[in-house]
């Protein structure tokens, strides 16, 4: 589904991403790991389309199309969704005109009808019940006076509404308990199967206790220096991000 | 070097001629425009020298002969004033041409009959006792040259009294409409509004101009609101492009009254809105609120004055502007605590969105407090529309044109569902998305 080659990235003057190589089938959930500073975040906001970054080198290839030279409306509307990290407040725009506006346009898109709005409150109630979120938060503005918790889960519940084919989730369990964690990895866990794939980015191996990838990949300095299965991460997780480090560089002495 | 010259003698000759019309009326009326004139004639009009028009040129009106309309142009009709989305609203109204009573436009069903609204000159006409007690008492001419025409030469408007304990359902609505004739004309409405004690009323006062030809407008509203009052008032601006309108909106309040207020700037050339609010009673609280979209080289100045005269009074102030083209806007919000004033709790708020690089906005608070025991606080804001809150939207398949119009609505619907009356603020945000909807068309021409 997504083919990622050589990618090399820049914010101003700094280089982030150092050439970086992935590939993600369908049906497959990919965790991306690495110390702070790696690029992981990044990575994830240049395959959503963010302007800040520039990328300087490679291609990414998304179902046969090049996904670099799409806009991020396009992105989205061909089935791309990512969960941020530091998800904003939109004052003044309710949650529930937010979504279903962007339902409809990705549907439009798949050729599919639009939902009408006793549907799509029907949708959204299952959806909130998934996530054990108070239907209330619908009519506030989007994520306007949410706990940091509200706002990672607003983000899966966003991400159960619009069915993403390749859904990106960049740090969604920095900043959460033990059970907004369970609910948040419950709600993630739904949307796997053989049609969707996942790149899941976090600094911490205990989320992939409960979303259990396929594929393990270790970022370091812009590059994936390390890829493995899950127990990579237990490993990880173990010895600390230092040990792979000399791990690396012993590596390249051979 | 030839100086641009200034029409003042255009208004004193005008009055001259017209003191035999103006004697026919009330003496106390007569005395009362009299001191006015004079004071325009000593204060003439005012220069960007001055301290309050510092950023306000009124050269668009000082540089024309404006001849105040002393006959009726032909009057619209109805289909004419029907772009308007304000003009469809089903509420008991008067509406007022070039500064004269249309009966034919206006309808006064479903009032109560113990209110009074009626045109001011036939309350003036009629010896109103109310009239002589209050007009012209509050909105003081003293140091406005503006407000001083406004009351040598006023003609017509509102009178409306609600007597005590009065809960008055509807909106009473006063149009006024400016058809630009051949001659540049001036204007001159005046409005009574006389909220009794215990009373509950809601007020709209439109002024609408039709075609796009250049008119002067020198508005003064004065509102009384009794003892534990409850009053709504909303002064929209949906005026012609050439147009020029200085207002004066003068709120006297009474012990525990609660007065809100809205402004909305939709059109126009050269807007000066002068409000000025009196917390003249202990507990009183006042809502003031306004928004405006200013787009090509539309300038709009308010200049609001809150005057906390009696302990235990609130006030709450939140002005939004969208500034577009080379538009540019000026808000200078003035909060003077006086020294008995203990228990005040004021907030003020200025936001402003500038969509073009060459919007300009002048935001100034001015905070004058005698009195020790009060809570004040101020802000404002100036900035662009948020990028990130644009690529979230746009993350989500929203295209990019629709992110931004999406954030521009929202922004300015925060003043707009202040309104209480539901029918006028489903106008009011027709009005905005037309508004927004013209730029995107410009965008892409």
């Amino acid at each position: 589904m997504l083919k990622v080659k050589n990618l090399r990235a820049n914010v101003g003057n700094q280089e982030i991403l150092r050439g970086i190589d992935l590939e993600v089938k369908k049906g497959e959930v990919h965790a991306i790991m690495g110390p702070n500073g790696s690029g992981k975040s990044t990575l994830a906001q240049i395959l959503a389309g963010r302007e800040v970054y520039e990328v300087t080198a490679g291609t990414v290839d998304f179902e046969g199309r090049d996904l670099l030279a799409m806009s991020p409306e396009d992105r989205a509307r061909a089935g791309i969704f990512l969960a941020f990290q530091y998800p904003v407040e939109i004052p003044g725009v309710s949650n529930m005109y937010f979504l279903r506006s962007a339902l409809n346009t990705i549907r439009k898109n798949r050729g599919q009808e639009e939902v009408d709005a006793m549907d799509f409150l029907a949708l959204v109630r299952k959806k909130m019940k998934l996530l054990d979120m108070d239907e209330a938060l619908m009519n506030r503005p989007v994520n306007e006076g949410f706990s940091g918790g509200e706002k990672k889960r607003n983000e899966v519940f966003q991400m159960a509404v619009l069915e993403p084919k390749l859904a990106i989730l960049d740090e969604t369990d920095s900043g959460l308990d033990i059970d907004a964690l369970k609910v948040v990895a419950q709600g993630v866990n739904a949307l796997r199967g053989p049609e969707r794939a996942m790149i899941i980015v976090t600094h911490y191996q205990r989320l992939l206790n409960y979303i259990v990838p396929d594929f393990v990949h270790v970022l370091s300095s812009g590059r994936i220096v390390k890829s493995g299965g899950k127990e990579l991460a237990l490993e990880l997780e173990h010895k600390g991000y230092a040990w792979l480090e000399d791990e690396v560089a012993a590596e390249h002495a051979l | 070097m030839t100086a641009v010259k200034d029409y003042q003698d255009t208004y004193l000759t005008e009055f001259q001629a017209r003191e035999k019309e103006f004697a026919a009326g009330p003496s106390w009326l007569g005395e009362i425009r009299r001191a006015a004139i004079n004071r325009f004639a000593e204060l003439g009009f005012p220069t960007t020298r001055h301290e309050d028009w510092k950023h306000t040129s009124v050269a668009p009106i000082s540089s024309v002969a404006f001849q105040p309309v002393s006959r009726e142009h032909a009057a619209p009709t109805a289909e004419s004033l029907a772009w308007s989305c304000f003009f469809e609203l089903e509420c008991p109204r008067l509406v007022f041409v070039n500064g004269h009573y249309n009966p034919g436009l206006s309808f006064l069903a479903g009032l109560p009959k113990e209110v009074t609204a009626t045109r001011l000159s036939k309350a003036l006409a009629a010896g109103t006792p109310a009239i002589e007690q209050h007009l012209a008492r509050y909105a003081a001419f003293e140091n406005q040259a503006f407000t001083a025409l406004n009351t040598a030469f006023l003609q017509d408007g509102g009178f409306i009294e609600i007597p005590k304990g009065t809960v008055v359902e509807k909106p009473v609505f006063l149009l006024f409409v400016s058809t630009a004739g051949g001659q540049p004309a001036a204007a001159f409405p005046r409005t009574l509004i006389l909220a009794g004690r215990e009373s509950q009323a809601t007020f709209i006062e439109g002024h609408i101009g039709l075609g796009e030809g250049g008119y002067f407008s020198s508005a003064v509203t004065e509102i009384v609101a009794g003892e534990n009052a409850i009053v709504e008032y909303s002064k929209i601006h949906q005026e012609s492009p050439a147009a020029s309108h200085v207002g004066t909106v003068q709120v006297q309040q009474g012990r525990s009254s609660a007065v809100t207020t809205h402004n909305f700037f939709f059109g126009g050339g050269l807007v000066r809105e002068d409000l000025n609010v009196v917390l003249d009673g202990e507990g009183a609280s006042a809502q003031l609120n306004g928004l405006y979209l200013t787009s090509g080289r539309q300038h709009i100045d308010h200049h609001t004055v809150l005057d906390h005269a009696k302990p235990h009074c609130s006030s709450r102030e939140l002005y939004k502007g969208i500034l577009d083209g080379e538009s540019s806007g000026v808000f200078n919000g003035r909060v003077i605590v006086r020294q008995d004033a203990q228990k005040t709790d004021s907030k003020q708020s200025n936001k402003n969105l500038l969509l073009s690089e060459d919007a300009v906005i002048n935001t100034k608070p001015q905070l004058e407090i005698s009195a020790d025991d009060v809570k004040c606080t101020h802000g404002a804001t100036i900035g662009q529309v948020d990028q990130e809150a644009i690529f979230y939207l746009r993350s989500r398949g929203i295209g990019k044109e629709e992110a931004r119009k999406l954030l521009t609505f929202a922004f300015a619907s925060e003043v707009i569902g202040r309104v209480r009356y539901a029918p006028l603020r489903d106008r009011l945000r027709d009005a905005l998305f037309q508004s927004l909807a013209r730029r995107a068309r410009r965008e892409d021409a």
